[in-house]
């Protein structure tokens, strides 16, 4: 919706003044911890790479038997593999397939667990009770062994794999926790002086719910998407490395599964293809935990270090 | 006594649930394991589809005509009655088969989760007394990293670093084959000898979680009145520590400790796959590689059995710990 010409500066110094308040203000309290301020630098570089980085370095994977195995070099900063073929491009290239299904299965986490969360706590009453018995039993079935049959059973089913399919499948064994303390949060926030007073002023439910309890959950679902997001990782790389699923050439895990498969990996030759994708692996995962920990640390300030 | 009843109601919800999954999941896979042998007996061997079923029901029992509801009841009797299938891949019975392998993992896991449990709750508690200390901050920055790591890959690494690189540890196994297993110090030594990587990768990957779960609990203790009036007392800080701090901030972890309990009926695919650690982790893992569906199904079982158990364990024990469960409220 364009306003009227007149007051388009207007509309330009809110946008300036949201821009402020929503992304530069967040980044400077984040930036006052170390590690949170690490944390952001290692996800930005990550999405960069799987972004950029398909874009500028080729993906060849022509075998050359001559080159097996390299240690890094200039032309193959991060050495060759079994056949030959440069790690690193290998890795750029797994990068646009790890973090959308990474990304996507935070975002079905937090949808999901969110929405049971506030629904269950705010309605209450016999639909509360139904809901957290089935929240109840989700938090007990073990997640990862019920992915491994899922995955077998996906695999075997005909069922196109692509990452939404992977992505749902990564996210219906970890919305429980999370629908459980939003729960628990929209529980103790109900009981709160500003939601009886929105109640008191008639404001729909709907403004209740969106514009009142959500605001207060905001940092509490980043943190939830950012940890499930390294709970997909794990997941993904996981199943991939177990070599349960169908991929596509470079992706992390899928090179985790086939440096053990090869011969010659562990016996000290090709040490480069089995530390890349893991360490790559690893400091994803940990740019993921610091960023959470810091928001944590921002917006709890119990938990703040005087 | 209700909320118990409760507890109980949702424990069998689970397993009931969980049964069901599997059993749909699996005997309803299109190009099944029945699927292939039926086809196997009727090319190789030229039988009809009715000899290939009866073939097939004499060696695995499982009756591929039959309605499906009918196969889910038999299937559900059969369990109750301790049958859990054979194996496509051996032949032995399911149940006979884990329980064999289960010694092993219960060994590993408990071990390390209980050196990981104490001293991360130990480093926890350290963590919140001295917060924005030097310590606190190395400490976090250890947990966070411990926190991110995926046990599999640290696993990889150490065995590839510790076993092959700088061949102190062995490479496979849970015991050297030249000792015979029995009570023996020999033997016991060799066990521990193989463990001590397996357990390491466990340790180092679990322990950020309960160092950072304690410290934040911790905190939150601290700052109650009860402390300071402890301290106004003054109390000897080591025994505030214990009993007023300790054992007030242990409560809230009490329930995942008690669902990592139950995980270690269920070992790690990963872990005991890459040490070939002769557990019911790498039995699964090759059930998942031979597609030997009655062995997967039965130790998925096995793992959500023990986890619930666990867990209905823990909720009646917290319970009695803290009487401000029982009366319901948020948690109820």
């Amino acid at each position: 919706m364009l306003k009227p010409t007149a007051q388009r500066p207007m509309a330009l110094s809110k946008l300036i003044d949201a821009l402020h308040y929503h992304i530069y203000e967040p980044l400077v309290l984040l930036s006052s911890d170390k590690r949170a301020l690490a944390g952001l630098i290692i996800l930005v570089v990550y999405i960069l790479m799987a972004i950029i980085g398909p874009m500028l370095i080729p993906l060849d994977l022509t075998p050359h038997p001559e080159k097996r195995y390299l240690p890094p070099s200039w032309e193959h900063p991060l050495g060759t593999d079994f056949a030959g073929r440069d790690i690193f491009a290998q890795i750029v290239h797994g990068g646009k397939d790890v973090l959308p299904v990474a990304f996507l299965a935070g975002f079905v986490t937090v949808l999901i667990g969110t929405a049971v969360g506030i629904i269950s706590g705010y309605i209450g009453g016999k639909l509360d009770t139904v809901i957290t018995t089935f929240i109840d039993v989700f938090l007990t079935i073990p997640g990862f062994p019920l992915l491994l049959i899922v995955a077998v059973w996906l695999a075997r089913s005909g069922i196109v794999i692509n990452i939404f399919i992977i992505a749902l499948l990564l996210s219906i064994t970890s919305w429980a926790g999370l629908a459980r303390s939003i729960r628990a949060q929209v529980l103790s926030l109900k009981e709160e002086a500003f939601i009886e007073a929105a109640k008191c002023l008639g404001l729909s439910k709907r403004h209740i719910v969106f514009s009142e309890i959500m605001p207060n959950l905001m940092s509490y679902i980043a943190i939830n998407f950012m940890l499930s997001s390294v709970g997909a990782v794990y997941s993904y790389t996981g199943l991939l490395a177990l070599g349960l699923i169908p991929y596509t050439p470079g992706n992390w895990g899928a090179m985790i599964h086939m440096a053990q498969a090869y011969v010659g990996t562990v016996t000290g030759a090709g040490c480069w293809y089995i530390l890349a994708p893991s360490l790559t692996i690893v400091i994803l995962q940990i740019g993921l935990v610091f960023l959470a920990n810091g928001i944590d640390k921002i917006f709890n300030p119990r938990l703040r270090e005087r | 006594m209700r909320w118990i009843v409760k507890r109980a109601l949702v424990a069998v919800l689970t397993i009931y649930i969980v049964i069901t999954i599997t059993f749909f999941l699996i005997r309803l896979m299109p190009g099944s394991f029945i699927e292939q042998m039926i086809y196997y007996y009727m090319n190789t061997y030229g039988y009809s589809r009715e000899e290939a079923e009866m073939e097939v029901y004499a060696l695995y029992n499982v009756m591929p005509r039959e309605p499906v509801w009918k196969q889910y009841i038999e299937y559900m009797l059969g369990l109750l009655r301790g049958d859990w299938g054979k194996c496509y891949s051996t032949g032995a019975p399911v149940l006979s088969s884990l329980l064999y392998f289960l010694p092993w993992t219960v060994f590993l896991l408990s071990i390390s989760m209980t050196i990981s449990f104490v001293i991360g709750i130990g480093l926890g508690i350290l963590m919140a007394y001295k917060r924005g200390s030097k310590l606190d901050s190395i400490a976090s920055t250890f947990a966070s990293i411990s926190q991110a790591t995926p046990n599999f890959i640290l696993g990889l690494l150490l065995l590839y670093l510790f076993a092959y690189y700088y061949p102190i540890f062995p490479k496979r196994g849970s015991y050297s084959v030249m000792v015979t297993p029995g009570f023996t110090l020999e033997f016991i030594g060799s066990v521990l000898y193989h463990s001590f990587l397996p357990m390491m990768a466990y340790v180092i990957t679990s322990i950020g979680g309960w160092m950072l779960g304690m410290r934040g609990s911790a905190i939150r203790v601290l700052g109650e009145d009860y402390v300071m009036a402890a301290e106004a007392r003054g109390l000897k800080s080591g025994r505030i520590a214990r009993t007023y701090v300790g054992r007030n901030a242990i409560l809230p972890l009490f329930t995942s400790f008690a669902i990592s309990l139950g995980y270690m009926f269920g070992g790690s695919v990963f872990i005991e796959t890459y040490f070939a650690y002769t557990g019911i982790g790498s039995t699964i893992g090759l059930a998942l590689s031979w597609r030997d569906y009655p062995l997967i199904q039965g130790g998925f079982l096995l793992i959500t059995s023990a986890v619930v158990f666990s867990v209905f364990i823990a909720d009646i024990l917290y319970g009695v710990l803290d009487p401000r469960i029982r009366v319901g409220g948020a948690y109820a």
